[in-house]
This record gives C-alpha cells, sequence and structure tokens, in this order.
C-alpha cells in the first residue's frame, strides 16, 4: 500500500532528527500521538502538534509518561496509527506499557531519543546506554524490535520501518535514536507518496456478530503467528487484558497457557528475525577486525576505519540497523573467520556482550566504551583496532 | 416454608414461566461465570445497575467501551459483554483518554476501584476531570484494596483497620465527589449500592451527559474491609448505608466527608455544562486555522 | 405460613422470581431487600455450601426484579407475569 498523500511533505529538506523521525511518521500514516516533555526528544511532538491539524491527526499532551504510553495504545484500539515519544527517565516509566502493548500485541512506536543515564542523567547530551533497557526494560520475558538510525534521513526511513514492522508483526516498536541523531541538521530527502511503501493494518475479516477472538490464528495462514486485530465499534466485543490469556483474550492463569502465549509471542520474532534484521556491512568479506557499531557512533568509528585501512589493515564495519533481534547468526558466521571484533558504543558495554555472546570465544571481542556526554574521540577507536590486530 | 430448597427450585412459584435467562446475562460473558467476587461483595450489584442503565438508555451496545484497571473491580471489563479493556493498574482512563479520541462515537466508560483510580491512577484522575474529555468514569469504593488482601487506600477513613495498618489509619481520607468537583468533573454524584434505582437512573444520565462524568458507588468488601473493621458481612454493611445514609441532592461536596460509622451523603451533587475538550478542539482550531484545518476522519460528523 | 398462602390464593400474583441456586453465594441481599418479603434464605445448601434464597411467599412477588438488581452473583431475578425480563412485551 503507498502512503497516503495527507502526511507526506515530499521534497528535500533541512531537518533535524528529532523532526525527521515526526515527518517519517507522518508519511507512515501516524494520526495520534500523546506525549511529555523531556530533552531531547520534545522537538518529534512539538513538529506533530504542529502539523497533526492539517493531516487528520490528533497530539495530546498527558500528565506523564505512563499515561502518553498507554493513552497511544487506547488510540490504536480505537482505530488509530500512534506513537510516542521520550527519553531515559521517561523510558523508564514507558516499561510498564511497552510490557502492556508486548502482552495484548498492541502496535505501536516508542522512540526513545537517548541521553546520558542514569536517573536525570545528562538531558542535553547524548548516550546510547538504554539499549539493554529497550531488550529488557519491561518484566517478564518477550522478544523487541528495535531499529538505530544514524543521520536524520534514516530517523525519517526507520519511522516509516518501525511502524511498518509494527503493523506486520502486530507488536510495538522501538526507534533508539540518540541526542546526536536527534539534533543533528542534514539533508533530508522525503519521497513522493507513491515512493513510500505502507504495511497496512491487517484487520479481521469477521463481520459484526460473528465469533472474533483477538488471539485466534483461526484466520492465519499456516505459520503466521500474528492474529488480525479489530478495533472498538465493530461489534466484535473482545476483551483484551495484560493478564495471561487464551485465545479468545480471557484469562488464562496457569503455566500452560503461560507457556502457549509467550512462546508465540517470542516465536512471532524469532522465526522472523532474517526479515525483520537490517544489517550495514563494509569490507566484511576478506576482514580481519570488524567494526561493529549503531547509531551516531557508526558514523564516529569512519575516520578510524579509514585510518587504520590506509595503513593496510584488512578493517571491516558492520552497522547494526537492526539492534533487536540481535543479528546473532551474522555474527555468528563472522566469528568462525575473523581474529576480532571492536565494537565502539556511547555506553559502558552493552551490545559488545551480545557480540561476545555470539563470538563464543573464539575471535577477540573488544569493547570501546564512552560514558556519555560526547561521541567517542576517533582515535580511541582507531586505537582499539591497533591493538587487537597486534 | 420449605427448607429443601430443591422444592422450590423445581417449583419456584406458581405462576408460569415465561422467560429462562436473567435480562443481565445479556450483557456478561457468560463463559466467564462465576466471577471472583466474594460474597456479599457489592461490585456485582453495582453491575447490575450499570447493565439495567445502558438497556434503559439510547446508546448502542456496539459503541459503548469499557475500560478497567487493576484490582476486583478491574474485573469488571473482563465479565461485560462489551468492547472490553483491562488495562494497567491505575492506567484505565488515559488508556480511555486515547481510545476517545481516536474514537469520538464510541462512549467510553473507566470502571474501577477506588485505589486503581485515586492512588496509582490519581493524577490521571485529576487530570481527565479537568480536560472534561467525554467519559463516564463509575468508582466501586470499597474503602480498601480487596484483591490484594485489604491494604489502605486513599478512602480508607481515618482510624479504620487495614492490613498495612493494623492500628488504624491515621491519614485523611479522600472525598471522591469533592475532588472530582473541584477537577472540574460536570456530572457528580454518590451512592451505595443499597441504591440500586437511584444508581441506575444516575448512571443513565451520566452516560448520557456529554463532559466527564463520575459516580461514587459505596461498596462492601466483606471479606476485608467489613470484617477487619467489625461491621459484619456484606448484608450488614448495605443494612447500614440504609441507615446511614442522607440523601441530598445538590449537596455542597465539601460536606461529603465520609468517616466509620458516620453519615453517607448521597445524591446527585454536581451537574453542570462546560465545553466538552472535543468539541472546543474543533471549534478552536477551525477559528484559528479555518478551512486548512483537516479533522480526524474518526471525528467526522461526531463531534461539532 | 399456610394462612398467609390461603390468604393470597385467589389472586394471581403479578410476578414471580427465577433462581439459579447453583450461582448464589449466599449473601441474603435478595431475601433483606425485597419489597414484599417474597424471599428468605434457605437452611439447605447448594453444591457450593451457600444457603440460596427461597420464595417463601410466591403470591406476594410484583416482579419487581429488586432482588435481580441487587445480586452481586447474578443468581435472581424478577419477571412481572406476561413480561418478559427486563420489562419488554412477550
Amino acid at each position: 500500500m503507498n502512503a497516503d498523500p495527507r502526511g507526506v511533505l515530499t521534497g528535500s529538506h533541512f531537518l533535524d532528527g528529532d523532526h525527521a523521525a515526526a515527518e517519517g511518521a507522518l508519511a507512515a500514516g501516524a494520526n495520534f500521538s500523546a506525549g511529555y516533555p523531556i530533552t531531547p526528544s520534545t522537538e518529534v511532538v512539538e513538529r506533530l502538534a504542529g502539523r497533526f491539524p492539517f493531516t487528520g491527526g490528533t497530539f495530546i499532551q498527558m500528565e506523564d509518561e505512563l499515561a502518553a504510553s498507554i493513552a497511544i495504545q487506547g488510540a490504536v484500539w480505537g482505530g488509530s496509527k500512534a506513537l510516542t515519544v521520550t527519553s531515559g527517565p521517561g523510558f523508564s516509566l514507558m516499561m510498564e506499557h511497552l510490557g502492556y502493548g508486548i502482552m495484548t500485541e498492541t502496535p505501536f512506536v516508542l522512540v526513545d531519543v537517548q541521553r546520558g543515564g542514569p536517573s536525570t542523567g545528562l538531558p542535553t547530551m547524548p548516550a546510547q546506554a538504554d539499549m539493554m533497557q529497550a531488550r529488557w526494560g519491561s518484566h517478564g520475558d518477550y522478544e523487541i524490535i528495535a531499529l538505530a538510525p544514524s543521520s536524520p534521513q534514516e530517523c525519517f526511513d526507520l519511522m516509516i520501518r518501525a511502524f511498518n514492522l509494527s503493523e506486520k508483526y502486530r507488536t510495538p516498536v522501538l526507534l533508539m535514536m540518540d541526542e546526536c541523531v536527534g539534533h543533528m541538521l542534514e539533508r533530508v530527502v522525503i519521497p513522493s507518496p507513491d515512493k513510500i511503501q505502507i504495511e497496512p493494518r491487517r484487520y479481521t475479516k469477521k463481520g459484526p456478530g460473528e465469533q472474533y477472538w483477538p488471539y485466534s490464528l483461526e484466520e492465519c495462514n499456516d505459520g503466521d503467528l500474528v492474529p488480525p486485530l479489530t478495533k472498538v465499534g465493530e461489534g466484535h466485543f473482545p476483551h483484551i487484558t495484560g493478564l495471561t490469556h487464551d485465545e479468545r483474550g480471557y484469562p488464562a492463569m496457569n503455566a500452560k497457557s503461560q507457556a502457549v502465549l509467550l512462546g508465540r509471542l517470542v516465536d512471532k520474532i524469532r522465526k522472523n528475525a532474517d526479515d525483520i534484521i537490517t544489517i550495514e556491512e563494509d569490507g566484511t568479506d576478506n576482514a580481519d577486525v570488524v567494526v561493529v557499531s549503531y547509531g551516531i557512533t557508526a558514523r564516529v568509528c569512519q575516520p578510524a576505519i579509514a585510518k587504520a585501512r590506509a595503513e593496510g589493515r584488512k578493517v571491516g564495519f558492520l552497522r547494526l540497523v537492526t539492534v533487536w533481534p540481535f543479528p546473532e547468526k551474522r555474527i555468528r558466521e563472522l566469528a568462525g573467520r575473523v581474529s576480532a571484533f571492536v565494537v565502539p558504543e556511547m555506553n559502558l558495554g552493552q551490545i559488545v556482550r551480545e557480540v561476545e555472546r555470539c563470538s563464543q570465544g573464539r575471535p577477540k571481542v573488544r569493547g570501546v566504551t564512552h560514558a556519555g556526554g560526547a561521541v567517542h574521540d576517533p582515535e580511541e577507536i582507531y586505537n582499539a583496532i591497533r591493538e587487537v590486530m597486534g | 416454608m420449605s427448607e429443601s430448597y430443591e422444592a422450590t427450585v423445581t417449583d419456584p412459584v406458581s405462576a408460569p414461566m415465561t422467560c429462562d435467562s436473567n435480562p443481565v446475562e445479556d450483557w456478561l460473558r457468560m463463559d466467564r461465570m462465576p466471577h471472583i467476587w466474594c460474597p456479599g461483595c457489592g461490585i456485582g450489584t453495582s453491575v447490575n445497575c450499570f447493565t439495567r442503565a445502558i438497556e434503559e438508555s439510547s446508546l448502542d451496545r456496539k459503541n459503548i467501551a469499557i475500560v478497567s484497571g487493576i484490582g476486583c473491580t478491574g474485573r469488571v471489563a473482563g465479565y461485560l459483554l462489551l468492547d472490553s479493556f483491562h488495562t494497567t493498574h491505575g492506567r484505565a482512563l488515559p488508556f480511555a483518554t486515547g481510545l476517545k479520541l481516536a474514537s469520538p462515537k464510541t462512549k467510553v466508560v473507566v470502571y474501577s476501584g477506588d485505589g486503581d483510580l485515586f492512588a496509582i491512577g490519581g493524577n490521571h484522575f485529576i487530570h481527565a476531570a479537568r480536560r472534561n474529555l467525554d467519559m463516564t468514569v463509575l468508582c466501586v469504593n470499597n474503602f480498601n484494596y480487596g484483591m490484594t488482601g485489604g491494604q489502605v487506600a486513599p478512602t480508607t477513613p481515618e482510624f479504620a483497620i487495614a492490613s498495612t495498618t493494623p492500628y488504624g489509619s491515621v491519614e485523611r481520607p479522600f472525598n471522591l465527589p469533592y475532588l472530582a468537583q473541584s477537577c472540574g468533573a460536570v456530572y457528580v454524584a454518590r451512592w451505595t449500592v443499597y441504591h440500586v434505582k437511584q444508581l441506575q437512573r444516575s448512571i443513565r444520565e451520566a452516560l448520557e451527559k456529554p463532559g466527564f462524568t463520575f459516580i461514587e458507588m459505596v461498596a462492601p468488601c466483606p471479606t476485608l474491609f467489613v470484617r477487619r473493621n467489625r461491621l459484619g458481612d456484606g448484608l450488614a454493611a448495605l443494612e447500614s448505608y440504609e441507615e446511614n445514609a442522607v440523601i441530598k441532592n445538590g449537596a455542597d461536596t465539601r460536606e461529603c466527608d465520609l468517616g466509620m460509622g458516620g453519615p453517607i451523603v448521597c445524591g446527585k451533587f454536581v451537574d453542570i455544562d462546560r465545553p466538552s475538550y472535543l468539541s472546543n478542539q474543533v471549534a478552536h482550531l477551525r477559528k484559528v486555522l479555518g478551512d486548512r484545518y483537516v479533522m480526524p476522519d474518526a471525528w467526522q460528523g461526531v463531534v461539532e | 405460613m399456610v394462612e398467609t398462602k390461603k390468604s393470597v390464593a385467589p389472586k394471581a400474583p403479578k410476578g414471580h422470581v427465577v433462581v439459579n441456586t447453583e450461582r448464589c453465594k449466599g449473601c441474603g441481599f435478595c431475601a433483606q431487600f425485597c419489597p414484599t418479603g417474597v424471599l428468605a434464605m434457605s437452611k439447605g445448601f447448594n453444591l457450593k455450601g451457600y444457603h440460596p434464597p427461597i420464595v417463601a411467599d410466591a403470591a406476594k412477588c410484583s416482579g419487581c426484579d429488586l432482588c435481580g438488581m441487587y445480586c452481586p452473583d447474578f443468581a435472581i431475578y424478577g419477571v412481572k407475569n406476561g413480561r418478559k425480563p427486563g420489562g419488554g412485551d412477550l
């Protein structure tokens, strides 16, 4: 399906990542957002608040992030496409409803423009320290989809992809920006609506009064683990709960129901990992060392890689566009033939643990940490490359 | 009088049977019965008043959504055969806010308990009332947290016993009608579940009134609050409501505090008109943006 | 008891109640608040061990359904004779 032209601001723009993300949401067909101000993410909802009255959308500023992150889910069940946007402290509050969205299989996009933490931390300065919170922030077991843009253009592009994935897999999707990407101004090209592919919401084909169960796979093809949605007012009378439930949506609190439900919630992501995962690689084919990075740090790596290559070193580069689910398969393949991974990230070691896990002790894995507040000095990354190459 | 109930079951009355189903069953998910509520709990009684009120109202069943939080009253959503949402603890109101904004044709009813709406959800309540978004909030006030074992709530009367105030609570409880009125609710009433007819009428009025409407429904928690405070059982509690109720429509809500054994002022206290969020939004954006304003599709023909 | 029955026997009752005894949890609301005193609580038990209501004086039933409104367990309702439950025409 092509994008609804009402939301698409076709043209070449000079935008920061926050504004580009807002345009991405509009292009994806988002027509509802609830938010709560928090630096450095607020520009996203400010732009939506200004733009929605011209595109048939609604923005409401809620009383806190708890409210914002559940108001969007009410809106989704009311038939909207919805997002909310926050940063560190608000991201912590929203974990409650990330879990609710996963459990109830409510599609929406949650944007975290990362800043330094914990607690109030560094409101106006960058970090990439919420990456594990993105993976494990809600209590309970689940799989999550998280994308990490490296540029304002990608804030636009990946916002659309985030919405598409959320609809396809009927699940919340995280867009893990950082303060640098959010506040960096660059050229952003917004294509014409017919060039933007939108994953339409899959609604049940059942008519009013027909028995519809919100978690039944009756209308799915073999192997498809994503039940179709409904919305209010259709006469389906669904019951939606955050309790462990059966196909009917009714609370079913026992070990078997838990195993069946969580098994499907996890499998619908794991079994489609190849479809969900996007990575970018450069020079990994014959690399000796591969630098693995994401977000703004993936760009900060480039001078270091260029310098090492200029010295004749075989340095490959792998950028995680999809961070979760983690591209285990590819990292394992590379682990079998490279001598080391270098993992620069703006935290004290998060994604590096995943690389270590997938490496299973074969190549060396060297993190290049940074506590946040500024990007790495590329020289540190260069030094790490040199160090692992001996 | 027969002492064997079998005899009365097979032949309850001499008159001809005209039906074999309870009218409330039409509104219930019968595949979920029996419910979890204790003997003598007042929540089921409030549900009867609610279903009879919607039956009597002009509302189309398809266009009613019920949103609950967590707790004993939070289970109401799961038992009603409507579009029903059992949300997280305290967050029924913000969920309902998003739902209403996305689907204004839907009558959104928030049905939840005192702990859910006024402790963990207190902040959401004051803001929802302030916004005056069209929705009806039905609060079962049983003066404690039932589901988790009878802990002190923001409504527990001063000096009453709860599991976390074993020697009596020393906090001053909320006076819910006063709170709701202060925050901007356009309709505020309080009834006990003894007052079934008045409660039914009041729920209907609240459902049919635009804006943020609120009803406090005082109900017994016979297993915890009533038992711990040596007030007898559910029936004794209802008898005490009958005895202590002072019906005073239009009462000053500042004088509606509830204490142990004191009067229970009941009635319709507030019924005013104030532009609702949706109509205000549309009127204002039309004024400011003129023809450039694009109303959301779902609002067309619903919000004026 | 016998006397009461006799005194009202000539008149057909205006309504009747239907009890689902197995759904009853014996709270006693229906019997206590029946405005005409139709109901009493049985000394017998249902399968769950609760005392359900019994119709002590059927002739007095007006079919007002107040018992149905009070019943927190949806276990009883009253019907006006010749009317549908909830009040509609048959």
